[in-house]
């Protein structure tokens, strides 16, 4: 019964039960005894219980208000102290929580459809290319799906730009052809309207369109009445049936509209005609594995049924929200990893700068000790004053981490559909709360437990600097080394992406970016449709634009390199065994005379297209070295044939290769066709890219190239304006914010081990006084005693560094696929942090060791 | 640790009911705490029995506030246990407890010209 009682007691502060605790326990007993009969037990009890309960959550307030106060005393004696020690572990706090929302939004958090659990996308598999998440063909996915029974409902989509003319100025929009399906299977309900119904969703039905948020409240005004409106996409009436809510993203983030698929019997010929992907809903009782063993158990059956085909062709089936690269994947990673370094570096830090502090006032705590202050009550004391720090740098650390996001979105795949810029939610402020409070304890309680390790009175008998007791002195330099290790690992990992970094800004993209414009206009069909309708729209920008001053090149060409990576073809090469199913593919362009050398280009070998390989002419094409080598190492290509775009074509020309995928990936052999053979290209493919070169500033013709543009067709949009230069530095955008993030991570982390690195010296002299005091006075050289410190501090430092080596080297092999061919081991690298390491600990050094040198034997001797 | 007493008794009003009770319960003598529940509720006649944490919680409040005083005094040994604390009012209690009392007596005449105080209820 008392045990009961002297439990429930536990949940007063020591000092509390210390003092009344007792009295408590008689005066329940006392109660008890005066109490008979069990329903007046019962109610004792029940009354003690609460009693208790009450009065333990009123005196742990009363507490925690001392506490706050006297915390509140001391802080006000030290500012200086206070906002180092919250600046840091808001910097620590601060990328923690920034780099864990970038993670949380790209990885954990549900995407926002239904049940996203069970949403998979389905790809082809083509091994023979290396790609296990090939496009699809319309018609092996009408096959897939009606065969398939893992899921409930199987749809597709393509990505789709469209031109929206009559509505203001005419503009190009990026959005998705989808199957009906494919809103069920997402789940989401319009907020105006409705899906696609499967009769929108056939060959010349009459166009529907379902709009984004953003476009109906941007080009719409938020028009309430807006269903039944229709609008021109490429010259065809679009009704608009649905309004989608401002979260939805599909297929990713910039998708602004939604138009029906609409195939005919036409669109399922071709099996290798892949261009759409598969998105499904799981039955609820299927689980991935099986539904990919039956996906590929489809697959092979479909081998067999087509071999010429697709013999070498199977299915994968891939959650939808696992569709992250893992480059992408890899490089949130390393933020993170990169955010708990500088998370235990300040904490090692903060631990260190209480260390000190308490050292500094052990002689006053050791007073308050034995003035009866429990031991307890003042490790509570320390608790309470560096969880307010804490929590003060957790508060600064959610400012700082809400306001560096927006500089993180290049992180943010393009791929998944989600938001571009991450949110916080709750769980990302608990997480915050979570390492803050863990950040509190760690560098409060290691402190408060070193300083009352020893013996209590201790401080009374030492003079009240000597607190450098030998224990504590290491437990502060092994503190200092982790802080070295730390920042060399940070210092190693940003190296070695910059090296990273250069390679790939190194690589030749096989042409030249430098002066030349881009700009987009998509011309639609069916009034473009053939190549005398387009014409005289080439002939009339082309002539002008060459007409404005400083233009040293123009063309049109069907897609720019790295903007848009598809095109890709399949060809058949003359005296090369067929085997349609290796899939034997160039990267195809339709292009004006002029295209290479107003990309720069070189022509190696041959001739460029001319205006005179019309329709009625024998069919071209131009191919890349890179073709050369794989078909004709030892022959001369000129005047051999290939069957590609759907006609055998002569081979006139021979170009220098360009990286159509990107600077970091490698890309299919590159052909080039004129844009008038034949002479009804698909939409899809009609030069719609104009590429100007100029002898000075190409940005400057933007206004010029506009009006040019709007005088051959003023119905017709111009997009997507932007240098060369841009387009290749977009390669490496993303890693350039990765590395940005690093190098600001391992500044950090490098300041903060050199302010480590002096506070331990400074402290370690100050103490010493005495000593270097009566070696100077005993006749010890200055350049002894500087050399004495300065030891100290590389001794420090070395041990880190080796530490810290060892670490990176690790990491770095961790890193390697980022690493773009740079050796995780990279010498210089490693010979950079270190030395860099170095420096910082001279630099951390010098202050200490100079004020040892300004010790004045005689004040130090007469000190105590 | 000397505390400054608060010069104006005032400022602790209103007095909570568990601390007026205990100055009532000390007004006479000095009690240690289970002496002053049992005061208290000899005195309202078991309406208000004091839990134990309840009545530590008031004592130490009251002990910072300067209201009553922990004695040296100690009974008789055969009475006394070891345990046990005594407390005593301090002069500052007493007036303290006096301006409450003014308090009330203001309130119920108060009171009195509202009609709710002519014991018809």
């Amino acid at each position: 019964m008392m045990l009961l009682y002297r439990t429930l007691l536990r949940l007063y502060p020591g000092s509390w039960r210390a003092e009344y605790g007792e009295e408590m326990c008689a005066v329940f007993l006392a109660r008890r005894q005066a109490e008979s009969g069990f329903i007046a037990f019962q109610a004792l009890w029940i009354e003690t219980i609460a009693d208790l309960l009450t009065g333990a959550a009123a005196v742990q307030m009363d507490q925690l208000r001392q506490d706050l106060t006297y915390v509140a005393r001391t802080f006000r004696r030290s500012p200086a102290f206070v906002v180092t020690t919250i600046t840091i572990a808001a910097v620590g706090i601060g990328a923690t929580t920034a780099a864990f929302t970038m993670l949380d939004h790209v990885l954990i958090r549900p995407l926002a459809f239904a049940d996203p659990e069970r949403l998979a996308k389905v790809y082809e598999d083509h091994p023979a290319q290396g790609s296990r998440f090939g496009d699809v063909s319309p018609a092996n996915y009408r096959d897939w799906k009606r065969t398939s029974k893992s899921f409930e409902m199987f749809g597709a989509y393509r990505g789709l730009s469209v031109n929206l003319t009559g509505q203001g100025d005419p503009r190009t929009l990026e959005g998705a052809s989808v199957t009906s399906e494919v809103f069920p299977i997402l789940g989401v309900q319009p907020v105006l309207g409705r899906y696609f119904s499967s009769q929108e969703d056939r060959d010349s039905a009459p166009g529907t369109v379902i709009l984004g948020y953003g476009l109906w409240q941007g080009l719409f005004g938020a028009d309430p009445n807006i269903l039944g409106r229709t609008i021109n996409l490429y010259d065809i009436p679009h009704t608009i049936i649905g309004v989608m809510p401002k979260t939805f993203y599909f297929p990713n983030r910039d998708a602004q509209l939604w138009t029906a698929m609409r195939w005919g019997p036409k669109n399922f010929e071709d099996r290798l005609d892949t261009y759409i992907f598969g998105l499904a809903r799981l039955k609820r009782d299927v689980s991935m594995q099986q539904a990919q063993a039956e996906m590929s158990t489809i697959a092979s059956q479909l081998a067999r049924a087509y071999p010429k085909e697709l013999a070498r062709t199977g299915a994968t089936v891939l959650l939808l929200r696992n569709d992250v690269s893992n480059q992408a994947l890899l490089m949130l990673k390393v933020l993170l990893c990169a955010a708990l370094c500088v998370l235990l570096i300040a904490c090692t830090n903060l631990a260190n700068l209480l260390l000190a502090r308490a050292m500094v006032r052990r002689r006053e705590l050791a007073v308050r000790t034995a003035l009866g202050a429990g031991r307890e009550r003042l490790i509570r004391q320390m608790l309470t004053e560096s969880l307010v720090l804490a929590l003060a740098g957790g508060a600064f650390g959610l400012l700082i981490a809400y306001s560096a996001l927006p500089l993180l979105v290049r992180l943010v795949p393009v791929s998944l559909p989600i938001a571009k810029v991450p949110s916080m939610d709750l769980r990302v402020v608990l997480f915050a709360v979570l390492i803050t409070g863990l950040t509190g304890i760690v560098f409060g309680l290691v402190p408060a437990l070193r300083v009352f390790g020893g013996q209590d009175a201790t401080g009374l008998h030492e003079s009240g600097r000597s607190g450098a007791g030998g224990r504590r002195e290491r437990l502060r330099s092994a503190l200092v080394m982790a802080e070295v290790a730390g920042s060399v690992v940070l210092l190693v990992a940003f190296g070695l992406l910059t090296r990273a970094l250069w390679n790939i800004q190194s690589v030749d993209p096989g042409f030249v970016a430098d002066h030349v414009l881009t700009l987009r206009t998509t011309l639609p069909v069916p009034r473009y449709e053939t190549a005398a309708a387009r014409e005289p729209f080439y002939r009339h920008v082309l002539d002008e634009t060459r007409r404005l001053p400083g233009v040293t090149g123009a063309a049109y060409t069907s897609f720019l390199p790295m903007v848009n990576r598809g095109g890709i073809w399949p060809v058949e090469v003359e005296g090369h065994p067929q085997d349609v199913s290796l899939r034997r593919t160039a990267s195809l362009r339709f292009v004006t005379p002029g295209f290479f050398s107003a990309m720069g280009i070189p022509l190696l070998q041959g001739r460029d297209v001319a205006e005179s390989d019309t329709n009625d002419s024998p069919y071209v094409a131009i191919v890349s070295q890179s073709m050369v080598r794989r078909y004709w190492a030892a022959e001369n290509p000129i005047g051999r044939h290939i069957d590609i775009g759907n006609h055998n074509r002569l081979i006139i020309g021979v170009v220098g290769d360009i990286r159509v995928r990107g600077l970091e990936r490698s890309s299919e052999p590159q052909v080039y066709l004129s844009w008038r053979q034949p002479d009804d290209v698909s939409p899809w493919y009609s030069p719609k890219d104009l590429v100007v070169r100029s002898s000075s500033d190409a940005v400057a013709l933007a206004p010029s190239l506009r009006r040019i543009i709007h005088d051959a067709d003023p119905a017709q949009p111009v997009s997507d304006i932007q240098p060369l230069t841009a387009i290749v530095q977009a390669e490496t955008a993303s890693r350039r914010v990765q590395l940005g993030v690093l190098g600001a991570f391992g500044a950090v982390a490098f300041l903060l081990a050199a302010v480590g690195i002096h506070g331990l010296l400074s402290f370690a002299v100050s103490s010493r006084t005495q000593e270097i005091g009566v070696r100077i006075a005993l006749g010890a050289q200055r350049s002894d005693i500087i050399g004495m410190t300065l030891r100290e501090g590389f001794q420090l430092a070395a041990v880190g560094i080796i530490a810290g080596a060892v670490l990176a080297y690790g990491s770095g092999r961790l890193l390697a696929s980022l690493l773009a061919g740079v050796q995780p081991g990279d010498a210089a690298t490693f010979a950079a942090a270190g030395l860099l390491a170095m420096l910082m600990t001279l630099a951390g050094s010098l202050l200490p060791a100079l004020r040892a040198v300004r010790v004045d034997p005689t004040t130090a001797l007469r000190a105590d | 640790m000397a505390s400054p007493k608060p010069p104006d008794p005032s400022t602790l009003l209103p007095l909570p009911s568990a601390a007026f009770h205990i100055l009532m319960a000390l007004a006479g003598c000095e009690l240690h705490g289970y002496a002053i529940i049992q005061d208290i509720a000899a005195r309202t006649d078991n309406q208000l029995r004091l839990g134990a944490a309840t009545l530590y919680r008031s004592l130490q409040r009251m002990l910072e506030q300067g209201l009553i005083v922990e004695t040296g005094d100690r009974p008789a040994p055969e009475f006394d246990d070891q345990r046990r604390r005594y407390y005593r009012i301090t002069r500052f209690g007493e007036s303290v407890a006096r301006a409450e009392v003014r308090r009330l007596t203001d309130l119920v005449r108060l009171a009195g010209g509202s009609g709710f105080a002519t014991g018809k209820a």
